[in-house]
């Protein structure tokens, strides 16, 4: 359908599309076998100006909003999650500095991260610290000119492919939520180090790391923002890239509909291609209507989004629920056309099935959107 | 230019149709010819009523009369001389015979050994020889130079080379500062009724064939594509003579130097010269439909071919590629599994000896080059010939 | 290092096929591209660039629609283009193509280095590039795989041969034709789009380029086309028919027998 897209939106979309045509898509599968970091892929998007629509044109970047990001991610989700979420990774990685950060801090990181020539990553979950961030055990303790960190935080997207990590840790235990602060490591700083690869069940290309911290110590100055604010800042992160994550929903939907007509039109049983069965047929249908109204609610909430900034919470979370929603079921039921085929690994479809999971699971579980649905309509309604 | 009388032209839109260009058009009922025009007369032969005429300005021509003999450059590298010079020697012996003229072989080198007598022997009756150490390793200023300077010499009327990696580098040079004609990988050459040499290679993409003609400029220059032409017998008592050549050392000095030569034949695929080649296109849809041709091709000890679109598919390697932008390879046995029979795959294989096409569409081109056909479903048919083959070896 | 760029536009290869009925050039949805060979020269215009610094122009012979792949090469990182078209180039063959890009090259300044795809998809004839380099004097090597490095005035290329591969120096300035193998070249980036959206292209005529006029287009061409034909077909061939089992029979008999006697 029409969206109405500007010429530059739609010049942004068509460049997505070649190099997710010509450059995801054949390399998929090799990466989902081998489980490497898609590096020449990503390398390719940053040569593109991809790392620089998410930074602020003061530092080096486009500038571009978060519809934009969408519709980017959308179509590099089309191709393949795994190596979308190596992308987006960095640009969550970066919102922290985006969203927090001092003009210094800004300007020390976002140029590199503009040109891809740095990559990010963004540390929040912990082993018993996940949807309930207060769970929090990692420390960071002021001693002298610089912080000392201590912990480890868990399944890390970007772990080990990132030159800088945005880490979040309590730095007042006596606080609570008031307690933590958020603080730029970089790679090399000493006291850092990343864990091995974990073996996950789709995205399998994506790096995805513990990263401990064993008296890792970093300058005074690395520090997000004001102390005390490391909660506001990740929260203000979340709400920002969540309609990424919902992109990347639409973007996999999109794909397993075009796997599945285009197999349904070719696939001949009892002489008569299988679309042409009503039971197929309305399958078809129902993915394609889900997978609309999905794009269609991602793209209404990204516009409000760069309307109203300071309004974002309800439709990142509302974007982000229905679309990954959708995607799982829409490619639960492409695998179903496909059958034998769509269950063989000869066939795309199985992989966007394990790959739609994880987007109902990070940057906070579809349970803990509905929370915040909740108690915003409840905030709205006093 | 193109002229079109559009009193004649009755709009009928045999030139549009027959253009292969995309030059010409019928407009408010009449032809209207556009840049991409390449003049290449197909749309003038067409006409029904004369509307077309290609004008070429009259300029006064070279003398013509001035150039006389068949030259042949042979290629000689790493001690060895080039197959396709003998496959030179081969045709320039009909050229010079049609012309009655000599067939003369141009050696350049370091040190020419017995090579001048094996070009003798190979067909030519004069081999001019230039030793010199700034010979040894092919560059393209000392071997320009020296072949620029021998051609204005001795005033040839042709210079074959072949369409080798040399011969494609260094004779575009010789052409241009002789401000003389160059047709590029030619398939065929013929002496025509006019007594110029007709020049026929694949063009736009190899999709159609284009005979191509230098008029008014000598010599008439060509590169001729390897394994096409056929080579005389050897005769180690046919005559000839060896002119001893000096180029001036100033001609011979090179502004690019050859700092080492790295031969990679072990690596090399060895496609051209195979006996049997099974190739595979985009019939086979994938990689592992592509592991078919494979394994038919070990079945039958031959060599693994692919059409361009098999390649860029990333089934298997560029070495493997057959065709204009490809290897030539005129094999025994050419099997070709899902190909639909591009000109510019066809040329690279349509000399092999018998040629077995295997596609689902009735209609493909490949079965116009084919001795045997079979219209059908490679994944039924594959797997089944090579069963078949098995038992027949066990 | 001021590096110029020699593009053409040409139909996709990938589109191009004979229509056997009217034994013409099909050209319905052919899309016209660069010229692939270009593309890795391009490519490596601009990683040279950013390696040594300097300047990238690329430049393109042909109708005013040869415009959209100038402005193609702006989006993949190039500085400057231009177009060189005039109804008075039509018709060139390689001799009249290289005077008139060599005028044109004249025309834009001093140059350090040329760079050309080894052929074009559509003519094949790999000629441009060597005559070119002889019309602006200039040392060449062609069927270059990679370039190793700088050296003040001295290039070090390895360049695809036969057997193998040699490693050269060329003087500069000098023209290098590339092989694909010589790099990836990149896709455009959304500056590169914005840049070249807004472009504004020149275009070099005849007169402009100070050009002969009988050594441009037809009229300075040696060579003649008088004669385009479809390739011939072969006359006499067999299909095999039948029952699926008696097919494969007859050609495991041929294909077995054919590879035999090989």
């Amino acid at each position: 359908m029409d969206h109405f897209l500007t010429e530059d939106q739609q010049m942004i979309v068509d460049l997505a599309r070649q190099i997710t045509d010509e450059l995801v898509i054949p390399n998929r599968a090799r990466y989902d076998e081998t489980e490497e970091y898609p590096l020449d892929i990503v390398e390719a998007l940053a040569k593109s100006d991809f790392f620089a629509l998410f930074v602020p044109v003061e530092y080096g970047g486009l500038g571009g909003g978060c519809y934009d990001l969408v519709l980017a991610l959308e179509q590099i989700g089309r191709g393949c999650v795994g190596i979308a979420t190596a992308y987006a990774a960095s640009a969550l990685g970066a919102y922290p500095i985006v969203v927090g950060g001092s003009h210094e801090l800004k300007s020390k990181y976002l140029p590199d991260i503009a040109t891809g020539k740095k990559r990010a990553a963004f540390a929040l979950t912990e082993s018993n610290a996940g949807s309930d961030a207060g769970g929090i055990q990692t420390t960071a303790v002021l001693d002298g000119d610089e912080w000392v960190l201590n912990g480890t935080k868990q399944w890390i997207t970007n772990g080990g492919q990132a030159h800088l990590y945005t880490v979040i840790a309590i730095t007042d235990p006596s606080k609570g939520a008031r307690g933590a602060s958020m603080f730029v490591v970089e790679a090399d700083d000493p006291g850092f180090s990343c864990g091995p690869k974990e073996k996950k069940m789709g995205i399998r290309c994506s790096a995805t790391t513990e990263l401990i911290f064993r008296d890792c110590r970093i300058p005074k100055d690395r520090m997000i923002g004001r102390q005390g604010t490391g909660f506001i800042t990740v929260m203000k992160t979340l709400d920002k890239s969540r309609p990424g994550i919902a992109s990347l929903g639409i973007g996999l939907a999109q794909a397993a509909v075009d796997e599945s007509v285009t197999y349904a039109k070719g696939r001949y049983q009892f002489g008569k291609p299988i679309i042409a069965f009503q039971a197929v047929q309305h399958m078809l249908a129902d993915m394609a209507i889900e997978t609309e109204a999905a794009r269609a609610l991602v793209y209404v909430a990204a516009r409000h989004i760069d309307a109203h900034p300071k309004d974002m919470s309800k439709a990142s979370a509302m974007c982000k629920v229905k679309a990954t929603d959708v995607a799982m079921k829409v490619t639960v039921d492409a695998v179903q056309v496909l059958a034998g085929y769509g269950y063989m690994r000869e066939y795309p479809v199985e992989k966007m099935m394990r790959d739609a999971k994880i987007l109902q699971i990070y940057e906070g579980t579809n349970q803990i959107q509905r929370n915040v649905v909740g108690q915003e309509l409840n905030k709205e309604y006093t | 230019m193109l002229i079109i009388d559009t009193e004649a032209c009755i709009g009928c839109g045999l030139c549009e149709d027959n253009c292969p260009f995309d030059a010409i058009h019928v407009e408010d009922g009449k032809a209207v010819v556009n840049d991409s025009c390449t003049l290449c007369g197909t749309c003038v032969d067409h006409c029904e009523v004369e509307a077309l005429s290609i004008a070429r300005d009259e300029k006064e021509g070279i003398d013509l009369a001035a150039w006389s003999g068949i030259w042949v450059y042979a290629e000689y590298r790493n001690g060895k001389v080039a197959q396709v010079t003998n496959e030179l020697l081969g045709v320039g012996t009909d050229l010079a015979a049609q012309r009655g003229v000599e067939l003369a072989a141009v050696l350049l080198c370091g040190e020419a050994g017995d090579i001048p007598q094996q070009l003798i022997a190979a067909g030519a009756h004069k081999v001019y020889v230039v030793e010199d150490p700034a010979l040894t390793n092919f560059t393209d200023d000392s071997y320009g130079n020296a072949m620029e300077d021998l051609a204005n010499k001795y005033k040839p009327e042709v210079i074959l080379a072949g369409a080798t990696a040399i011969g494609r580098s260094f004779i575009p040079r010789v052409a241009t500062s002789l401000k003389t004609g160059l047709t590029a990988d030619c398939t065929d050459l013929a002496i025509g009724e006019d007594g110029h040499l007709h020049q026929t290679r694949p063009a736009f993409g190899g999709n159609i064939m284009a005979t191509i003609m230098c008029p008014k400029h000598r010599p008439q220059m060509s590169t001729v594509r390897p394994m096409v032409m056929k080579a005389n017998i050897p005769d180690a008592n046919r005559q000839g003579e060896v002119i001893s050549e000096a180029i001036a050392p100033e001609r011979l000095k090179s502004r690019a130097r050859v700092v080492r030569s790295v031969l990679s034949e072990g690596e090399q695929l060895n496609l051209s010269e195979a006996d049997v080649v099974v190739s595979g296109g985009r019939g086979l849809d994938n990689p592992e439909g592509f592991k078919l041709v494979e394994e038919l091709a070990s079945l039958l000890d031959g060599a693994v071919g692919a059409t361009r679109a098999a390649v860029d598919s990333g089934w298997i390697g560029y070495p493997h590629q057959v065709g204009q932008t490809g290897k030539t390879v005129a094999s025994k046995l050419y099997v070709a599994c899902g190909i639909s029979g591009a000109i510019q795959h066809v040329i690279g294989m349509k000399s092999s000896e018998t040629i077995v096409a295997i596609n689902r569409d009735p209609k493909a081109a490949i079965f116009d080059v084919a001795d045997y056909g079979v219209v059908g479903d490679l994944f039924e048919i594959l797997p089944r010939v090579i069963e078949k083959l098995k038992e027949r070896r066990s | 290092m001021r590096i110029v760029v020699c593009i053409k536009q040409v139909p996709d290869a990938k589109d191009v096929r004979l229509d056997p009925v009217t034994n013409t050039l099909s050209r319905e949805g052919v899309k016209s591209v660069i010229n692939p060979y270009d593309r890795h020269a391009m490519e490596e215009g601009v990683r040279l660039k950013e390696l040594y610094g300097g300047t990238v122009t690329v430049v393109s012979m042909g109708p005013p629609q040869a415009q959209a792949i100038l402005r193609e090469a702006i989006s993949c990182g190039v500085d400057d283009a231009i177009l060189v078209s005039d109804r008075a180039f039509a018709g060139a063959d390689t001799l009249a193509t290289t005077y008139t890009l060599s005028q044109a090259i004249k025309k834009t300044g001093e140059v350090d280095l040329v760079l050309c795809g080894k052929q074009a998809t559509d003519g094949d004839t790999a000629q441009v590039g060597p005559g070119l380099a002889v019309r602006l004097g200039m040392p060449y090597v062609t069927c270059v795989k990679k370039i190793t490095g700088v050296k003040g005035q001295v290039l070090s290329v390895e360049r695809m041969m036969d057997d193998g591969y040699d490693e050269v120096e060329v003087d500069l300035p000098a023209l290098l034709t590339v092989v694909k193998e010589i790099n990836v070249p990149r896709f455009p980036s959304i500056r590169g789009l914005r840049k070249a959206k807004a472009f504004d292209i020149p275009s070099y005529t005849a007169a402009d380029i100070d050009a002969d006029p009988d050594q441009l287009g037809l009229g300075g061409s040696p060579t003649w086309v008088v004669k385009v034909f479809p390739p011939e077909a072969k006359g006499d061939r067999t299909m095999l028919e039948g029952s699926l089992d008696e097919i494969v029979e007859k050609l495991a008999e041929i294909l077995s027998d054919s590879a035999h006697g090989a």
